[in-house]
């Protein structure tokens, strides 16, 4: 006798403990196989890019921290690298070395939350979670020391970074530095041997170099699938090509090899934070530019009526800026999500004309219907959360 | 370091196959007739010397007279990357080629021009508004767009 | 009067106090308060002090038991825990249900009331019956069944109904899910379960537990360590704790099958799971660990001896639960049927032999099984038991097993730059 079935549509969120956000999922369950997947996006959706229109090129700073508000400052720095495409400046170098230690720190503490969410997201009732925040709670201190904030940082700026880093920072830097490795190695030895984790993970949700490549997929994603593409290494931007990493590379793509590049990424990253920290040297941190070549400058906090000394004046670069109209900029840099860009048009007036975001995390999902068709419920968490989404870069 | 092929170099290879298709080129972009975008589109990808397997990103801009769309092109073999535009002139139902069936990663990126720009992609498998629900009036990306919810 | 209430320390004293030997009870050798004809007040007045104080001590020990894991637990995840609420937070729990007491109790519009409604009950009354039998000291227990092992294998399957009734009265389909997964999981744990106690059974000859812990000259856990190591695994997917806990996964399926209950309800549920652990480890003592009986003064440190074997379970529940992730349900499956199954079965085999060759120089006695023998049958199944455990592990991870990932990395980059 056949057993009359049929499939169950859920709704997994928009409230849903582990989608992350609001992200909904309208899942067709036979049994508790998955039979079909659809993302409905837009709970979060405040429109940043419309916003940008409205605002000037250093005030849109601050809505790209909530963007990605686990990792605003790789957000920040993207923002930035564009502006100064467009504008054809280039930040000094201790400028750009506080930029990487910075954005190195975030790739660390955003790839905790990464795992310590997929773990928690497997079952492990919050101890592999607790280990990861008590890392990153102690990167967001540093950051408070830079910038005053934690997680809305707004710390760099077109030209350079807002301030220098104050001297306690590098002490408290070094602190953390050589507490880092005991850190690691006590998150590895709960996770790395783990049956139940390797038994949960391994195989499940691969994701082929092809398809990845043909999905636009970027970051730990598409490296954990064995592409070894990196933007810091392949377009190195501000001082990447002086600083020794290794890129590491997953083999199948499963949720194994995607968790686990992001474990050996946060080594990578505190090694490049450890090169900026013992190669920084003083200098400005904010670009100056020469007052008289470029007109970029047009208001200058009263001081635009002040005559012209003789020579070139080097002036910090101004609060207005006023990139040429018609130029147009697409700066990207290796966010720990992905590729994180912003595709910027000038119509020369001081608020870009256009003000695009590509998202690594919407563009990462496309891949989740493939992934998870044929697995089981438990997966489908654990899936969506090796791609490591985060809903204020989704819905922007 | 990533190579920028400049337009004028990338008008070369596309003319050789489609000589119609280009319309214009200028610094690193390239512009193409939206007829042919589509084929265009698998030319790039297939063809070996270019390789662009990657599609970055698809973005609008809506420069009042006309709409432009922006595909973001990187080659992972040869580690060079490319822009190419296209113009769409309606203002009332701006349409372009889905470039779903060659790079799967625009799926969302059309889908949510559709949604915020109101260009719509012919031949896309699933094009529904992505950010904002179904009936909300417009398109609140354009240029010309008023707020027309009270509250 | 029925001959195994009079061996209750509590009962026979509060009858005694106020019945006397006033009816048939000629155990109690002096009158009571009341007078003759009033013996069934009497007899009431006994059974509601012992329900009183075994309900009480349930709940109370589930509040305690709430604090301590809270406390563990935190202690496990390098943070504090609840501290604020008495010293150490202790008032806690407490502070907790009288929340939860004070919430709006929400019925779901689509829901089946009266099932809705029964699952709280019906879950803690199958915890509080199975709670019957269990010797907390010497002469210390509410009854001495005979067929004890018995009773609570089937007192405790009878949360498996709460939860499936609990999944399909909610109308929620998280809550379904939830029922789902519990009942194919919950049916499929009880086998090895059951089994794992034959072994211990066969030993001592009788289901009664007093006897279980008066055989135990040497504890079961050496002598039964695969029935042990079953046990302790399948009870704890029978109380949904990880890395079993699927059918109330709160990743995945929100809060499974208690998803739509809130209120007392909810505090019921959550008493119930609760006080479980305590119940499963007062059995695993009890039936593992010698009970009551301690290295000196068991009679009248029973209890203490109780409590701290009791104690040190629930520490291993906690542990666990703090540890391990979850496991998905086919996998959960495929542990009960393709390991705990086997080694129930090995276990089963071999005790049957050794209860059957040292028995037979005693006749056709079962049991009694003397201490030197106990101590041969320990030295002959801890080896059987590691092997066992070694080929099955090895033959159902087989198909897990993957070969380690290596890690390509690309070479560093040339220094393109000088530093300026």
């Amino acid at each position: 006798m056949a057993i009359r079935t049929e499939p169950v549509t859920i709704n997994i969120g928009p409230q849903h403990p582990s989608t992350h956000g609001v992200l909904r999922l309208r899942v067709t369950f036979d049994g508790e196989v998955i039979v079909d997947v659809e993302p409905v996006f837009g709970y979060l959706h405040r429109g940043s890019e419309k916003l940008a229109e409205e605002r000037n090129y250093v005030q849109v700073l601050t809505l790209t921290d909530r963007l990605d508000y686990v990792a605003s400052m790789t957000n920040n720095q993207a923002y930035c690298i564009a502006v100064e495409k467009m504008l054809g400046v280039e930040a000094p170098l201790r400028g750009q070395y506080l930029r990487v230690l910075a954005a190195e720190l975030q790739r660390a503490a955003s790839h905790l939350v990464a795992t310590g969410f997929l773990l928690q997201d497997l079952g492990a009732l919050a101890t592999p979670l607790m280990y990861c925040f008590r890392f990153r709670e102690k990167i967001l201190d540093l950051f408070e020391m830079l910038c005053g904030a934690r997680i809305t940082v707004s710390y760099m700026r077109p030209g350079g970074v807002f301030s220098d880093a104050p001297p306690d920072f590098w002490p408290a830097l070094d602190d953390l530095m050589q507490e880092a490795p005991h850190l690691i190695q006590e998150l590895e030895q709960l996770l790395m041997k783990n049956e139940i984790v390797l038994v949960r993970t391994k195989n499940v949700g691969v994701l082929s170099a092809e398809s990845a490549i043909a999905s636009s997929v970027s970051g730990p994603v598409l490296r954990a699938s064995g592409v070894a593409w990196d933007w810091r290494k392949m377009d190195p931007y501000d001082i990447y090509d002086r600083l020794e990493f290794d890129v590491p590379v997953g083999e199948r793509g499963d949720n194994y090899d995607r968790f686990r590049v992001r474990i050996e990424e946060v080594k990578q990253s505190l090694r490049i934070v450890e090169q900026c920290r013992d190669e920084i040297h003083p200098g400005p941190v904010r670009a100056d530019v020469d007052a008289e070549a470029i007109d970029l400058v047009l208001e200058r906090r009263g001081e635009a009526e002040k005559p012209l000394a003789e020579g070139p004046v080097r002036a910090e670069l101004p609060f207005v800026l006023r990139p040429p109209a018609g130029a147009e900029a697409y700066g990207r840099v290796e966010a720990p999500k992905g590729e994180l860009a912003f595709y910027l048009v000038s119509d020369g007036s001081i608020a870009p004309y256009r003000c695009k975001i590509r998202s690594p995390s919407l563009i990462n999902l496309t891949v989740l219907r493939e992934l998870l068709v044929g697995w089981k419920l438990a997966d489908m968490i654990v899936t969506l959360g090796s791609i490591d989404i985060n809903m204020g870069e989704v819905d922007r | 370091m990533t190579r920028a092929v400049q337009g004028e170099e990338l008008a070369g290879y596309v003319r050789q196959k489609f000589p119609d298709a280009v319309c214009q080129w200028k610094g690193e972009s390239l512009w193409i007739e939206p007829s042919d975008l589509r084929e265009v589109a698998e030319f790039l990808r297939d063809e070996p010397d270019l390789d662009f397997k990657f599609l970055n990103s698809v973005s609008a801009v809506d420069y009042v007279q006309y709409f432009e769309v922006v595909y973001h092109l990187t080659s992972l073999e040869h580690n060079h990357s490319a822009v190419v535009k296209t113009r769409l002139y309606s203002r009332e139902a701006p349409t372009a080629q889905s470039v779903v069936a060659v790079w799967p990663g625009a799926d969302f990126q059309e889908r949510e021009i559709y949604d915020l720009m109101g260009v719509s992609f012919e031949g896309h498998p699933n094009l529904k508004r992505i950010m904002l629900w179904e009936g909300f009036p417009g398109h609140p990306q354009r240029r010309d767009f008023e707020d027309v919810v009270t509250y | 009067m029925t001959p195994f209430l009079q061996e209750n320390v509590v009962f026979r004293e509060v009858y005694c106090f106020l019945g006397g030997n006033e009816g048939n009870a000629s155990w109690c050798g002096g009158d009571g308060l009341l007078p003759g004809g009033f013996e069934w007040a009497a007899y009431f007045a006994a059974g509601f002090v012992i329900m009183f104080i075994l309900v009480n001590a349930a709940l109370l020990g589930a509040a305690v038991f709430v604090w301590s894991e809270r406390r563990l637990l935190a202690r496990f995840q390098a943070r504090r825990g609840p501290n604020r609420w008495g010293p150490w937070g202790i008032f806690q729990p407490i502070a907790d249900l009288l929340k939860l007491i004070i919430k709006e109790d929400i019925v779901p519009n689509a829901a089946d009331r009266l099932a809705f409604t029964l699952v709280p009950i019906i879950m803690l009354m199958a915890l509080l019956l199975s709670l019957a039998v269990m010797p907390f000291a010497r002469n210390t227990y509410l009854v001495n069944l005979n067929v004890g092992i018995l009773y609570i294998i089937a007192v405790s399957s009878m949360s498996t109904i709460a939860i499936f009734m609990a999944g399909w009265s909610s109308a929620n389909k998280y809550a379904m899910f939830g029922a789902m997964r519990g009942v194919a999981m919950l049916i499929s744990y009880e086998i090895p379960l059951v089994l794992s106690l034959v072994g211990v059974v066969l030993i001592v000859g009788s289901m009664s537990l007093v006897s279980v812990v008066e055989a135990q000259t040497v504890p079961f856990l050496l002598v039964q360590p695969l029935g042990a190591l079953v046990f302790m695994l399948g009870i704890s997917a029978e109380l949904n704790r990880t890395p079993f806990d699927i059918l109330e996964a709160e990743s995945e399926i929100i809060a499974g099958y208690h998803t739509e209950y809130s209120g007392i309800k909810f505090a019921l549920i959550q008493a119930a799971e609760m006080a479980g652990v305590l119940a499963a480890s007062g059995f695993l003592a009890t039936i593992f660990m010698g009970g009551w009986s301690g290295p000196f003064w068991s009679g009248q440190l029973g209890a203490f001896w109780f409590l701290v074997k009791l104690a040190g379970f629930v520490m291993l529940f906690i542990w666990i639960r703090a540890t391990f992730p979850r496991l998905r349900i086919d996998q959960i499956m495929a542990f009960a049927w393709k390991f705990l199954l086997p080694l129930a079965l090995i276990n089963f085999l071999v005790t049957a032999v050794q209860v059957y060759f040292f028995g037979f120089y005693q006749g056709d006695v079962p049991g009694e099984l003397t201490r030197n023998e106990l101590w041969i049958m320990a030295a002959i199944n801890i080896p059987v038991a590691l092997i066992a455990i070694g080929i099955f592990g090895r033959f159902s991870r087989e198909k897990v097993r993957v070969p380690e990932p290596v890690f390509q990395n690309i070479a560093p980059s040339p220094r393109t730059m000088e530093v300026d």
